[in-house]
C-alpha cells in the first residue's frame, strides 16, 4: 500500500535566515521534479515553493526510503551546507495528515496572512510544473484537484478570504467599499513613514492608476517616487492635490494635524463631490477628525484600521472553524477514494479473468455453429456480456464497500483465492495483453461494456 | 397568486442577503419572474375583460405599477449584475401588492375621455418613471445604510454584502436619469391631455400640484447632481424624499382628496 507523505518547512518552523535561502531558492530555473526518476522510493512527487514554504508532496512505498530520499532532495535544492541541521526545521505529514495539511495549505489556512489568495495560484503552478514533467499520476492529480476544490469550497462557504488582517490589507478593503474598482484611482502619499509605504505598495500592487509623493524632504520623496514610478509634489503644495487625488495617506512626523477640515471642505466643491479616503497612520494624528464630517469624505486613523483589523480577526476565527470543517469532511471523502483504490486491482483481475473466460468460450462456441448470422453472433455476446455482468456485479459492490474497512486486505486476500485470480491471470497474460493492471482500465472497462451493450441493442 | 410568488421570492431574497449563495439568488430571481409573469397575465385578462386598461381603482393602478416595478428590477438585473439589491427591492414590491389588495376598491366610474393614445403614454411614461424613482430609492436605501458602516466605522451584518458606495452612486444616478426625462414627458402629456379635454392645461387638482412638487424635487435632484456634483448621502436622501413624495401623490391625492384624477385614480 502506498503512502502519501508531505514533506516540508514554512514560516511556521524555519526561522528567518532559513527562509531566505528558501526565498533564493525559490527563483530559481531548476526545478528539482527533474530528479524523480533518480529517487528509487519515491513514485509520484508534487513540489511546491514558496517566499514563505516548501513543501514536497510525494507518494511512496517505502516511508522511510522515501523521506530520506526527499530530505536531499530538499537540501540540495534549497543550497544548505551539510552541517546546517534541518530537521528541527521540517516537518512530515503522513497519509491523512498529509492531506489535511495540504488542504489547509490549499485553503490558505497555514498562510502567514490567512486568508490571502495567492498560495493556490501557487499551488496550481506548482501542480502544472508536475504535470509537465509527468510525476503527478493517479494518485496526486486527483489529491491536487481535490485541493483545488476544496480550497474553492472555503472560499465561498466561509468568508476567511474577504477579511483583512493588516493594515494595508484593511486599508484597500476600505478603499474598495468605497470606490468599488480602485484601478482608476490615485493616491497620494504625505510624509514616508515604514507603514505608510506599506500601504502604498498594497495600493500599487492592488493597481492603482497614479501616486504622487509629498514630503518635507525633497530627496526621500524622489527616493520613494523612484520606487513607486510616482511623481512628486512639494509638501506646501499638496493641498492643491487634494483636488484630484482620491485616496490619501499620510504619516508625517508633525505635531499638529497637516489637513484641517477648512482645507478640505473648501476643496469638495471642485472635486465635485467625488468621495475622498484618508488613511491616516501618523501619531499624532495628521488628519483632523473633524473632516471625517464633511460629506463624501471618509477618515480612518491607524486605530479606526486597527479597529477594523480586530473586527476581522474575530469573524476570521470563527470562519476559520468552519472552513476547518470542511477540509474535515473532504479528507474523509478523499480517504474513501483512496481506500477504494485498494479494491481497484483485485476489481480490475477479476473482470478480466471473467472476460477472458467470456472470450474464450465464445470462440468455441462460434467455432462450433458456423451457421449463425452475425446477427445470432450478437446476440449471444450480448448475452453472455450480460450474464458476466450480473454475475460480478454483487461482489464488486461487496468489495468496493468492504475498501472502505480497514479490514481490506482480507477481503481481497479472500477474494483472490476464491476467484483464483493471482494463477489465472499468469496463465491468460499473453492472450490480453492490451489491459494493463492500472486503476484505470477498470473505468475503461466499464465504458468499453457500456457502449458495447448499446450497439448490440440497435 | 403573483404575490405569493413575490413573496417566495422576497423570503429568497432575504435569506440571500444573510447567506451569500449564487444558487439562493438564481432561485429567487426566477421565482419572481414567474410572479412578475402570472402577474402580467393577470393584468392582461382585466384589460381584456374590462376593455381598458386596469388602472380605475386605486387597488388597480397600485397592482399595476408593482408590476411595472419588479419588471423593471428583472431586466436592470440582467443588465447591472447588483444581486443584493434584489433584497431591497423585493420587500417593496411585496408591500405594494399586499397594500393594493388591502386599499378600498371603489368603483369609479368610466368616463370615455380616459380612452386616448394620450393617457396611455402620460401613464405609461409615468409607471416607468415611478418604477426607476422607486429604485433609486432602494439604492438610496442601501446607500445611507452602507454609508452609515463606513462613516461610523462600525460594520454592522450587512457591510460585507452591500456593494461599494460608488457602484450604489453610479446605478442610483442611472435610475434618476432615465427616471426624470420619462416623467417630464409622462408630466408634458398630461397637460397636453388636459389642455385637449377640460381645455385648460392645468385646473389646481390636488393631484397636479403634488406631482408637480415631486417632480420639482427630482428636478433639482438632477440639476445639483449635473450641475453641482452632488452625490452620496444627500442625493441618497432626496431620492428617498422624492419617492415619498410620490408615493403621496399617488396614494393620498387618489384617495384621499378630490379631484378630476380622482376619477380615474390610476392617473398620476
Amino acid at each position: 500500500m502506498s503512502h502519501i507523505v508531505l514533506l516540508g518547512m514554512s514560516h511556521k518552523t524555519a526561522p528567518v535566515e532559513i527562509r531566505e535561502q528558501l526565498a533564493v531558492a525559490c527563483c530559481k530555473e531548476v526545478n528539482p521534479l527533474h530528479l524523480l526518476p533518480h529517487l528509487e522510493h519515491v513514485d509520484e512527487m508534487v513540489f511546491l515553493s514558496t517566499c514563505n514554504r516548501v513543501e514536497f508532496l510525494f507518494t511512496c512505498n517505502s516511508l522511510a526510503g522515501g523521506i530520506r530520499d526527499i530530505k536531499a532532495v530538499l537540501r540540495t535544492h534549497v543550497g544548505l551546507p551539510a552541517s546546517v541541521a534541518v530537521d528541527s526545521y521540517i516537518y512530515v505529514h503522513k497519509d491523512l495528515e498529509a492531506v489535511k495539511h495540504l488542504f489547509m495549505v490549499a485553503s490558505s489556512l497555514d498562510s502567514m496572512v490567512v486568508g490571502e489568495p495567492q498560495i493556490l495560484g501557487q499551488l496550481k503552478d506548482a501542480y502544472r510544473d508536475a504535470v509537465e514533467y509527468r510525476t503527478a499520476r493517479v494518485v496526486l492529480n486527483r489529491l491536487l484537484h481535490k485541493s483545488f476544490s476544496v480550497a474553492k469550497r472555503v472560499r465561498t462557504e466561509t468568508c476567511i478570504g474577504s477579511c483583512a488582517v493588516s493594515v494595508s490589507y484593511a486599508a484597500v478593503e476600505l478603499a474598495r467599499k468605497i470606490f468599488g474598482d480602485i484601478r482608476d484611482r490615485s493616491v497620494l502619499l504625505i510624509g514616508a513613514g515604514e507603514m505608510a509605504e506599506l500601504a502604498a505598495e498594497h495600493f500599487l500592487r492592488q493597481g492603482v492608476h497614479r501616486m504622487t509623493v509629498a514630503n518635507r524632504t525633497l530627496e526621500r520623496a524622489m527616493e520613494l517616487a523612484a520606487r513607486f514610478k510616482a511623481e512628486t509634489v512639494s509638501f506646501d503644495r499638496f493641498l492643491e492635490e487634494l483636488k484630484t487625488v482620491d485616496i490619501v495617506v499620510s504619516s508625517t512626523g508633525a505635531q499638529e494635524p497637516v489637513v484641517r477640515y477648512q482645507d478640505v471642505r473648501s476643496r469638495m466643491r471642485e472635486r465635485r463631490n467625488r468621495p475622498l479616503f484618508f488613511i491616516d497612520i501618523a501619531v499624532p494624528r495628521d488628519v483632523d477628525p473633524r473632516v471625517n464630517e464633511i460629506d463624501n469624505v471618509y477618515v480612518y486613523d491607524i486605530d479606526d484600521l486597527q479597529g477594523v483589523i480586530d473586527h476581522n480577526r474575530q469573524e476570521r476565527l470563527n470562519e476559520a472553524q468552519m472552513a476547518e470543517h470542511i477540509i474535515d469532511e473532504e479528507i474523509i471523502k478523499f480517504k474513501k477514494w483512496m481506500n477504494g483504490l485498494g479494491a481497484v486491482p483485485t476489481i480490475v483481475s477479476m473482470r478480466e479473468k471473467a472476460e477472458k473466460i467470456r472470450q474464450n468460450e465464445l470462440r468455441k462456441t462460434f467455432s462450433q455453429l458456423p451457421q449463425l448470422s452475425d446477427r445470432e453472433r450478437g446476440a449471444i455476446e450480448v448475452l453472455t456480456a450480460s450474464i458476466i455482468k450480473k454475475l460480478l456485479h454483487d461482489p464488486i459492490v461487496f468489495l468496493k464497500k468492504k475498501a472502505q474497512r480497514d479490514a481490506q486486505a482480507t477481503y481481497m486476500d479472500f477474494t483472490q483465492q476464491l476467484f483464483n485470480l493471482a494463477e489465472s491471470g499468469e496463465g491468460l497474460e499473453n492472450r490480453d495483453g492490451q489491459r494493463q493492471d492500472s486503476p484505470l482500465s477498470g473505468r475503461e472497462q466499464d465504458a468499453e461494456d457500456q457502449t458495447f451493450l448499446k450497439t448490440a441493442k440497435k | 397568486m403573483a404575490t405569493l410568488c413575490y413573496l417566495s421570492g422576497t423570503v429568497g431574497y432575504l435569506v440571500y442577503l444573510f447567506r451569500d449563495r449564487e444558487q439562493l439568488h438564481r432561485i429567487s430571481w426566477t421565482i419572481l419572474l414567474v410572479g412578475a409573469l402570472l402577474h402580467g397575465i393577470a393584468l392582461l385578462m382585466r384589460t381584456v375583460d374590462s376593455g381598458h386598461l386596469p388602472l380605475t381603482t386605486i387597488q388597480e393602478s397600485l397592482s399595476m405599477f408593482a408590476w411595472v416595478f419588479v419588471v423593471t428590477y428583472l431586466v436592470l438585473q440582467i443588465r447591472l449584475q447588483l444581486r443584493i439589491l434584489g433584497s431591497f427591492v423585493s420587500p417593496l414590491a411585496v408591500v405594494f401588492m399586499l397594500s393594493s389588495s388591502l386599499l378600498p376598491s371603489h368603483i369609479i366610474l368610466k368616463n370615455e375621455s380616459f380612452r386616448s393614445g394620450w393617457v396611455i403614454v402620460h401613464v405609461a411614461s409615468l409607471f416607468l418613471a415611478n418604477a426607476m424613482f422607486a429604485l433609486a430609492f432602494s439604492l438610496g436605501v442601501m446607500y445611507l445604510l452602507q454609508e452609515r458602516y463606513i462613516k461610523k466605522k462600525n460594520f454592522g451584518f450587512l457591510y460585507e454584502r452591500l456593494p461599494s458606495l460608488e457602484r450604489i452612486d453610479s446605478i442610483a444616478h442611472y435610475c434618476l436619469m432615465s427616471g426624470f426625462p420619462l416623467m417630464t414627458a409622462g408630466l408634458i402629456t398630461g397637460f397636453a391631455y388636459a389642455a385637449v379635454v377640460w381645455h385648460s392645461p392645468w385646473s389646481w387638482d390636488p393631484k397636479e400640484i403634488l406631482s408637480l412638487v415631486t417632480w420639482i424635487i427630482y428636478a433639482v435632484l438632477v440639476h445639483e447632481r449635473l450641475a453641482v456634483g452632488w452625490r452620496g448621502r444627500r442625493a441618497a436622501w432626496l431620492s428617498i424624499l422624492g419617492f415619498s413624495a410620490t408615493l403621496l401623490t399617488f396614494v393620498a391625492a387618489s384617495l384621499l382628496l378630490s379631484g378630476h384624477h380622482s376619477v380615474l385614480s390610476g392617473k398620476m
